[in-house]
């Protein structure tokens, strides 16, 4: 008995609970990230392709993605047997490209060495043997190993066109569009005041805009010819694939994104096409309603938007936080300030995109749309979500978490250094310009990182002010403004949501769920990374003691 | 009254309050830097200074002893309004600064500022370079020429007796200094704005011996330029270096004289025990 109070005296039992407890914290962590680091990670990685004939004399051809036991409850035979998962492909030729088998009806496994694993435009990858190149009528090569030789050059020429179809569709074609856009509106404008005023003579303007736009017709159907043309003699080039079942399918090369052997590659090979999509993943727009290509325009809104938000929130939270701090008589009413910061910091974030698409939405876009751009309406500008609108809000949704660290650190600015400001005859406002925010800085920029951290997990507010499943321009681009805040955006965090639960495919999208929120953590390490070193380097310049 | 309840009875009666003294002339300096009338202090409702009436004389020492929480810290904080800082301060009577009423609402608190440079108990250089720490008074006063910065940079160093230590270091972190060095760079920034009065709220209270005989030296160079107020702990610092002392007990003037008079022939009682060691 004695010896058990002298246990809890001396407070060991303490010591165990808090070790269990920063121990289960570390274990939850790290298995979150070694899951989702895994699976994410793994994504990319080519597989070999297996060609299996059944027992019922049905041949399959795919990537094993996954082996279990059957599970049968309550029986001997729970668990006992195993079945695949095979990544069969050939959506267009088979209606699912993923499908189980017992292993118990497999008769056969073999790889066969020519089998070719396409990724293409559409309807996902296809798995099959390949049979013949051909260009046109001509014939370019037959039999597999001829084809395999000549099918890199050709996707990679593929891949060219398609840049340069890009180009024709985005500048050359965008730019047109964009002038005749421009027109209109200038159009509808004099419309709108001849309306107004009557009796003003319109006629000459009116004249001249519709004869720009008949030239810029013109230049329209130019660029139009030419990327029909380009289009019809890329295409041209035609692969020919057998799939397991024995049908023939032929596809362009133009809709090829990536074709390789899967069964012949080293593992160098390998690796050169996991680096290959993973760069895809990286720079890529997304295929597929989202379940393939890259997510380059969720990274680009995603950090955008989280900039855009910084600085919004810093230089508000701040201000808040230093009159707070610094001019306010600390009373009653300031307590009163603070602990309402304080608790607007754990407001739900959906209730501040409710407010965000009322109030910057429909109230402050509404109100610019009709000053600004009348000559667009019924169509909104601001007047629907957008990445400005995006950003407020959640800058709104961060900036207390910014006036309590700001608030915090000013308060550890030392007395002292405020008075030798003073004494040399500074004023409060030169004291707290020279001497208080620089000390204060590091402490600025780690709500700053609590900030942002917040700001790019956040989902649910974005949803109704601006994030959409797939933006068809960045907001940033070569046509006057360049940064068009007025666009929606994609967003990691919403891409996530969006492939992984509201996508037909699941299976397909499963690991482009988890690529994507490997993405997003690493995203958010990055940011945090580099506010934290900057902090580190302020920190070092205005320590405030030698001993610190 | 909780207060003298807490003090052990020494036996004393003060009867003290509100006595004038009289001010003999040490030094032939012509007319007071400082004139005290009637000055009274309360921090919210405790009363911290009672009636002070004392003038502090043109370019000399003059010494503050006492002690802890009579008052002479809060006094000397009064010559450039620090206690403003202090919610809930308030001061009534006047004090004179040059003739200037420095709590007259006209007055601006950045021009008595100027005029009476301050050097703290604990050394307060600001995070940046011994150059800039030194200069900062004239930078934030809107002084932005090179050459005038560079100027006033070495003389207040030299000023400060630091020149020779730092003078290849100029650009590095005031920081990096010894805690005397760092005292004394604080003195050379309250010297840059060229004052007309310092003052030093304990200057020595957290330096070793040698330090503190360099800050004591320093004190007797800059006496021939600036009048110099100075709150000590220590006695013995109090005749090396001041000119005059006076000599505080519970937010009371208790006796004021030239530094040699009051310590070998002490008027009242009360300093006669403080200075020979019998309470305090």
């Amino acid at each position: 008995m004695g010896a058990i109070r002298e246990i809890f005296r001396r407070g060991d039992p303490a010591i165990w609970l808090s070790g269990t407890g920063l121990g289960a914290s570390i274990l939850m962590i790290a298995g979150m990230i070694v899951l989702i680091l895994g699976n994410g990670l793994g994504f990319f990685w080519p597989g070999q392709v297996a060609r299996f004939t059944l027992e019922d004399g049905r041949v399959l051809m795919g990537e094993i993605v996954a082996r279990e036991g059957i599970p049968a409850p309550g029986t001997d035979a729970h668990l006992v047997r195993s079945r695949l998962q095979i990544k069969l492909g050939n959506r267009d030729l088979s209606g699912a490209d993923f499908t189980w088998i017992d292993e118990d009806a497999v008769a056969r496994t073999e790889y066969p060495d020519s089998a070719v694993y396409v990724e293409r435009r559409e309807y996902g990858p296809f798995i099959g043997l390949p049979e013949s190149l051909s260009d046109g009528d001509r014939t370019i090569a037959s039999g597999a190993d001829a084809v395999l030789a000549a099918l890199p050059a050709l996707v990679e020429k593929a891949a060219a066109d398609r840049e340069t179809i890009r180009r024709l569709e985005q500048y050359d074609i965008g730019g047109v569009n964009y002038r005749i856009e421009q027109a209109r509106l200038r159009g509808r404008k004099l419309d709108l005041e001849a309306s107004r005023t009557p009796g003003t003579d319109v006629a000459g303007a009116r004249a001249a805009i519709e004869k720009e736009l008949a030239a810029l017709k013109a230049q329209y159907a130019l660029f139009e010819g030419r990327l029909a043309q380009t289009v019809e003699e890329a295409s041209r080039i035609r692969l020919t694939l057998r799939a397991a079942d024995g049908e023939a399918k032929d596809l362009s090369t133009l809709d090829v994104f990536r074709a390789y052997p899967a069964n012949r590659l080293s593992t160098s090979g390998r690796a050169a096409v996991y680096a290959s999509r993973l760069w895809e993943f990286l720079s890529g727009d997304p295929r597929e309603s989202n379940t393939e290509g890259g997510v380059f325009p969720a990274i680009f809104g995603t950090v955008l938007m989280v900039l855009i938000m910084s600085v919004v929130a810093v230089p508000f939270g701040v201000l808040a936080a230093l009159y707070l701090r610094e001019y306010a008589r600390q009373g009653v009413l300031v307590r009163v300030v603070r602990i309402a910061v304080n608790n607007l910091a754990g407001v739900p974030s959906i209730v501040f995109g409710v407010f965000g698409l009322g109030f910057f939405v429909y109230f402050v876009g509404g109100t610019i749309d009709r000053l600004f751009y009348p000559e667009l309406l019924p169509t909104p500008t601001f007047g629907t979500g957008g990445i400005l609108w995006a950003s407020l809000t959640l800058g709104l949704l961060t900036v207390p978490v910014v006036i309590v660290a700001s608030e915090e650190a000013l308060a550890a600015v030392p007395r002292s250094m405020r008075e030798a400001s003073l004494a040399t005859g500074a004023t409060k406002f030169q004291t707290i310009l020279r001497v208080v925010l620089p000390a204060a800085a590091p402490g600025i920029l780690t709500g700053l990182i609590l900030a942002m951290a917040r700001g790019a997990g956040e989902v649910a507010p974005l949803m109704i002010t601006g994030v959409v499943k797939l933006a068809p321009d960045l907001p940033l681009d070569g046509f006057f403004p360049f940064l068009h805040l007025d666009r929606k955006f994609m967003h990691l965090g919403f891409h996530i949501y969006d492939v992984g639960f509201q996508s037909p495919n699941v299976e397909a999208a499963k690991p482009m769920v988890y690529a994507t929120a490997v993405l997003l953590l690493v995203i958010v390490v990055l940011l945090n990374l580099t506010a934290i070193v900057v902090r580190n380097r302020l920190r070092k310049k205005y320590q405030t003691s030698a001993f610190s | 009254m909780a207060a003298t309840e807490a003090m052990p009875d020494t036996g004393l009666r003060i009867r003290t309050s509100g006595v004038t003294f009289a001010v003999p002339s040490v030094a032939a300096s012509g007319e007071d830097a400082i004139v005290i009338k009637d000055a009274s202090l309360w921090y919210g409702q405790n009363q911290a200074l009672y009636d002070i009436r004392m003038d502090i004389p043109d370019r000399q020492v003059t010494a503050f002893i006492g002690p802890s929480g009579c008052g002479k810290s809060t006094l000397l904080r009064c010559f450039n309004r620090m206690n403003d800082l202090i919610d809930n301060v308030r001061v009534t009577g006047q004090i004179l600064v040059r003739g200037l009423d420095i709590n007259a609402p006209s007055t601006d608190v950045i021009d008595v500022r100027r005029r009476v440079g301050m050097v703290f108990q604990k050394s307060n250089p600001l995070p940046k370079s011994i150059y800039e720490n030194v200069v900062y008074g004239l930078r934030i006063a809107g002084i932005k020429d090179k050459a005038t910065l560079d100027a006033a940079c070495e003389r207040s160093l030299r000023g400060a007796a630091l020149w020779d230590e730092v003078k290849d270091r100029l650009h590095s972190s005031g920081l990096s200094l010894s805690g005397g060095q760092q005292q004394r760079l604080c003195i050379a920034r309250a010297v840059a704005i060229e004052p007309e009065i310092i003052l030093m709220d304990e200057p020595c209270s957290a330096l070793d011996p040698i330090a503190t005989l360099k800050i004591e030296e320093l004190i007797f160079e800059l006496k021939s330029q600036y009048t110099i107020v100075i709150v000590t702990h220590n006695l013995q610092q109090a005749a090396r270096v001041s000119d005059r002392t006076a000599f505080f007990w519970l937010g009371k003037l208790i006796e004021y004289s030239p530094t040699a008079d009051l310590f070998t022939n002490p008027k009242q009682k009360h300093t006669e025990d403080y200075i020979t060691g019998r309470f305090g």
